[in-house]
């Protein structure tokens, strides 16, 4: 078995005589956080897709948690979590219920389930809103509370698509802590931002242009190597020769 | 027409209350201020700061519960008619028509405010070139930046005199952020008044005048340069190996008022009397972090919020504890 959480060779996906990824490959350790960034339209979500078991590759391998993304897709599903700024709870459920519809998706038994409520609703400070709908709750806090919930499970790897959007920045860096705690623990973290700065918090970073990763490594070297100040510039100099329209 | 119309202010608000639940914390909390004519106004907050309710009410779309609201002179009540026909409105969720093609909805959108593309074609020229050649896509089929485009065309063919955008750039990548930016900027020199909405604090540098919105109020108002100046609390940058346990720990020191991740650095900010960055340095070391640099850094705008929004600690912790269900 191979000592990475998340490995792909050479992953390519067309849609038609599109090619959305482009011949990627990375490899990720436990524990590790790692940073996947991209303009809108260069292929970030194809490819986590595919990760996620969602997408079969049209060539290269990917593995993930230890099985391949094309043959052990429902596998895999059970050893990730996921959370995206767009889909993450049900809003009119209260944040009791979603932890149990997610908990029990994720096949807790039922002593696990009341364990995990319970500790979650604690870290998170949520006892006097545990029976409140989501819907009633600040941006931020159902932030976290996906979180928890994608994670319920102990998953080996948790994809984060833009996971802080719009919240203040007191509130996104209080999400990221919950990133370091459980990246602290083991837990691999892929995650997708258009904050910077973020970037930067990451252990390592990609950056996909049209499909393809332009470059790879730890924040402080890709800086380094391109002679700027911040990832942002990095970014931007790579993005602007990018050919194809966002999305 | 009332004497009011011959002031400078594109945008007047007054007093502006707003609540949507009876008895809840306030959408907007007597807010007042003014937006200049040919300015180009930011107003930056999170999500729930009340940015979309009060350019709804702008745009006359929203009635408030108290206070008053003018644009151009006109009173967003009593004048709705005319100030529809004045502004421009780019709301945050996509709003032309996905089965029109992106020349349909132009055209739409100029037949309905009584005017032609040909007639104001020179104010969107510059970012309808490059939508040109996706003129008989359907919108729906659109990329987002395009979308964002196109509405953005949509919002100015009738030449409108102030221009509302409630978070244009929110979920763009960075580089589309900055050319959006870019094409705003050329708006404002064209004698437009903009008013956008945005929770990237990073965007205040693009904005003539900023008002940061928290909790339905503006906890400060001013250019960015003048916001920066006035935040006089001394703040150090902090940079070494393992940054998470650096942070836990300066979070931990007596010293420290308070202390957040920058990228790579954190930001520090000290007690008075903690004996600067020598003595951190020193805690540092004792707990076992060898190599760590302090230097002395001008805040940037996230300073500024994270340093407002500890000043009123005391109010604002008792009312997010109330709202985040802490005992």
């Amino acid at each position: 078995m191979s000592e990475w959480v998340i490995e792909a060779e050479q992953l390519t996906r067309r849609f038609g005589d599109f090619t959305a990824v482009d011949n990627i490959s990375l490899q990720v350790a436990p524990g590790e956080i790692f940073g996947f960034l991209g303009a809108n339209g260069a292929g970030k979500t194809t490819a986590m897709r595919i990760f996620c078991g969602l997408l079969e590759p049209t060539s290269g391998r990917a593995r993930v948690a230890g099985f391949d993304a094309m043959s052990e897709a429902e596998k895999i599903k059970q050893q990730i979590g996921y959370m995206s700024q767009k889909f993450s709870l049900y809003g009119k459920l209260t944040v009791k219920e979603n932890i149990r519809f997610f908990a029990g998706i994720y096949g807790l038994s039922r002593r696990e389930l009341k364990e995990k409520s319970a500790e979650i609703v604690d870290r998170l400070g949520l006892a006097s809103s545990a029976d409140k709908q989501v819907d009633e709750l600040p941006l931020g806090w159902k932030q976290r509370i996906s979180f928890a919930v994608a994670t319920v499970h102990k998953p080996k790897v948790v994809f984060l698509d833009e996971p802080t959007g719009g919240v203040d920045p007191i509130v996104r860096r209080q999400f990221w802590d919950m990133i370091y705690e459980s990246a602290a623990s083991g837990m691999t973290v892929f995650v997708t931002t258009h904050y910077m700065d973020e970037a930067e918090y990451c252990d390592r970073i990609s950056i996909m242009v049209d499909g393809a990763i332009a470059v790879m490594g730890k924040p402080a070297e890709l800086c380094a190597q391109h002679g700027v100040a911040t990832i942002e510039d990095v970014f931007v100099s790579l993005a602007r020769k990018a050919t194809r329209q966002g999305d | 027409m009332s004497a009011t119309a011959q002031s400078d202010s594109a945008v007047r608000v007054e007093g502006l209350c707003k609540s949507y639940v009876k008895d809840g914390s306030p959408a907007l909390s007597d807010l007042s201020f003014e937006v200049g004519k040919g300015e180009l106004f930011g107003l930056i907050g999170p999500d729930g700061a009340g940015k979309t309710t009060l350019i709804r009410i702008l745009t006359t779309l929203l009635l408030a519960d108290r206070g008053t609201a003018s644009v151009q002179g006109l009173d967003v009540v009593k004048d709705f008619r005319s100030i529809r026909r004045l502004v421009g409105y780019m709301p945050g969720r996509f709003s032309l028509y996905q089965d029109l093609s992106v020349a349909e909805n132009l055209a739409f959108f100029a037949t309905v405010f009584g005017t032609t593309v040909e007639a104001n074609y020179h104010l969107v020229a510059d970012i309808y070139q490059q939508l040109e050649p996706f003129r008989d896509r359907l919108a729906g089929k659109l990329s987002g930046g395009m979308k964002q485009k196109l509405a953005l065309c949509c919002a100015l063919i009738h030449a409108p005199s102030v221009l509302f955008l409630d978070e244009p750039t929110t979920g763009v990548d960075p580089v589309s952020r900055k050319d959006f930016w870019g094409m705003l900027g050329r708006l404002r020199d064209s004698g437009i008044t903009i008013l956008v909405s945005t929770p990237y604090m990073d965007e205040a540098a693009r904005c003539d005048r900023i008002a940061l919105l928290q909790h339905g109020k503006i906890i400060a108002m001013d250019s960015l340069a003048a916001m920066l100046a006035s935040h006089a609390t001394e703040t150090f940058a902090v940079r070494g190996e393992r940054p998470f346990a650096i942070l836990q720990d300066l979070r931990a020191y007596p010293g420290t008022r308070y202390c957040f991740a920058f990228g790579q650095e954190h930001h520090l900010v000290l007690h008075h009397d903690a004996g600067g960055p020598a003595a951190a340095s020193a805690y540092l070391r004792e707990r076992g972090h060898g190599e760590v640099g302090i230097r002395r850094i001008e805040p940037n705008i996230e300073d500024v919020f994270i340093g407002l929004m500890h000043e009123q600690s005391k109010e604002l912790r008792g009312q997010a504890a109330s709202e985040l269900g802490h005992e």
